[in-house]
């Protein structure tokens, strides 16, 4: 009885810690403006970007030259849209103020894959502009 | 039973994990502000080298390693239990209630030292697996609480410090994903999957900690109604 209360309590927790953890992540690309490049290389017409874009916009993003420093983060994201993608499906028919929730989270996702993209895209181009002064 | 190369890959990957975080604090000139968590580390790096050195002295399945394995992990929750009283005092510093929390630190581990020896005490002539798994759930449940209950503080507060609140969540994803794992062992001790959990956690800890050092500077600051669960 002590142990599956203990269980209950402990699992509610966990997924409390997560969501924040993970929205602890998002937050900090939430500040940051996307260029009409990214929004040219990645087809984004609106303001916010589609949840359902997260998917393609990580395959952009692996496309690019790794910078190094932000693949935890992007692995950390992509973990909460497989999570959030699961709840979605899960409470579509049964809760759906849940599933609505979930799909503004995976949007705030791919925000966060796009602001990815447009640094990979920066970090490129700084490479490319590199390698050519070097040449000459 | 035998350990695999997974089980010595998670070992490696947490030691140089906890390593890197004290080395980058240092580099950092953070080490001293964030001394607990830094001892801590030390201490956990330290007792992972000597689990090594049990296990490839006197095996896995000696009494040797049992009696080392859970005493070093008695000492590492008294030295977490100063981590957190740490992040108890940064985050109320303000209000001066260093003294109180101390105060309630102090009576709160006596508490549990008491209450632990109590139950160790009644088991003491049959010490097995299921008492330590329940034992181990029952201390990982402490830290749940104690760690809720501060980042309830923290919200209520409107802490705003990205880096005190990304080392104070990721202790809260450990704590938790290690008691519900006890505690599932302790409902289904069939279940040998769960017996990963401790160790993935035990790697957690550390990389997310090293994360935040690594990438969130000292003054980096976060609308902390944005993290609450259900907020837009």
């Amino acid at each position: 009885m002590m142990a599956a209360l203990i269980c209950v309590i402990s699992v509610v927790a966990f997924l409390q810690f997560f969501i924040s953890y993970c929205r602890s992540i998002l937050a900090t690309s939430r500040k940051v403006q996307l260029s009409d490049r990214v929004r040219e290389v990645a087809g984004i017409a609106n303001k916010n970007v589609a949840a359902e874009d997260f998917q393609r916009l990580l395959q952009l993003v692996r496309l690019c030259p790794e910078r190094g420093d932000d693949q935890t983060e992007i692995r950390a994201v992509g973990t909460y849209y497989g999570f959030l993608h699961i709840i979605g499906r899960a409470c579509r028919s049964m809760i759906p103020s849940l599933a609505a929730w979930s799909e503004r989270e995976r949007q705030s996702c791919s925000y966060f894959a796009a602001v990815a993209l447009d640094r990979r895209i920066s970090y490129s181009r700084d490479l490319l502009a590199q390698q050519a002064g070097d040449r000459f | 039973m035998q350990l695999g190369p997974l089980d010595y890959g998670l070992w490696l990957t947490s030691f140089l994990l906890e390593a890197y975080v004290v080395v980058c604090s240092l580099f950092r000139k953070d080490f001293l502000r964030y001394i607990p968590l830094n001892i801590y580390m030390l201490a956990v790096a330290g007792v992972t080298w000597g689990q090594y050195h049990c296990i490839s002295h006197y095996g896995f399945n000696s009494h040797a390693y049992f009696y080392y394995f859970y005493y070093s992990d008695g000492l590492l929750y008294i030295l977490m239990y100063f981590v957190i009283i740490h992040f108890y005092q940064q985050v109320f510093v303000e209000m001066n209630a260093s003294r109180y929390i101390r105060s309630a630190a102090a009576l709160l581990l006596v508490a549990t030292a008491f209450f632990s020896y109590i139950v160790v005490h009644e088991h003491k002539d049959h010490l097995t697996t299921r008492f330590v798994v329940e034992l181990e759930q029952n201390l990982n449940f402490v830290g749940v609480v104690l760690v809720y209950l501060l980042w309830g503080a923290i919200l209520k507060l409107r802490e705003t410090r990205t880096r005190l609140i990304q080392l104070v969540l990721a202790l809260g994803i450990s704590y938790s994903a290690t008691a519900s794992a006890y505690a599932l062992m302790n409902l289904f001790p069939a279940a040998y999957m769960l017996h990963w959990v401790p160790p993935i956690a035990g790697v957690w800890l550390p990389l997310a900690w090293a994360y935040t050092f690594t990438k969130v500077p000292e003054d980096a600051r976060l609308a902390t109604a944005r993290l609450a669960v259900g907020t837009r």
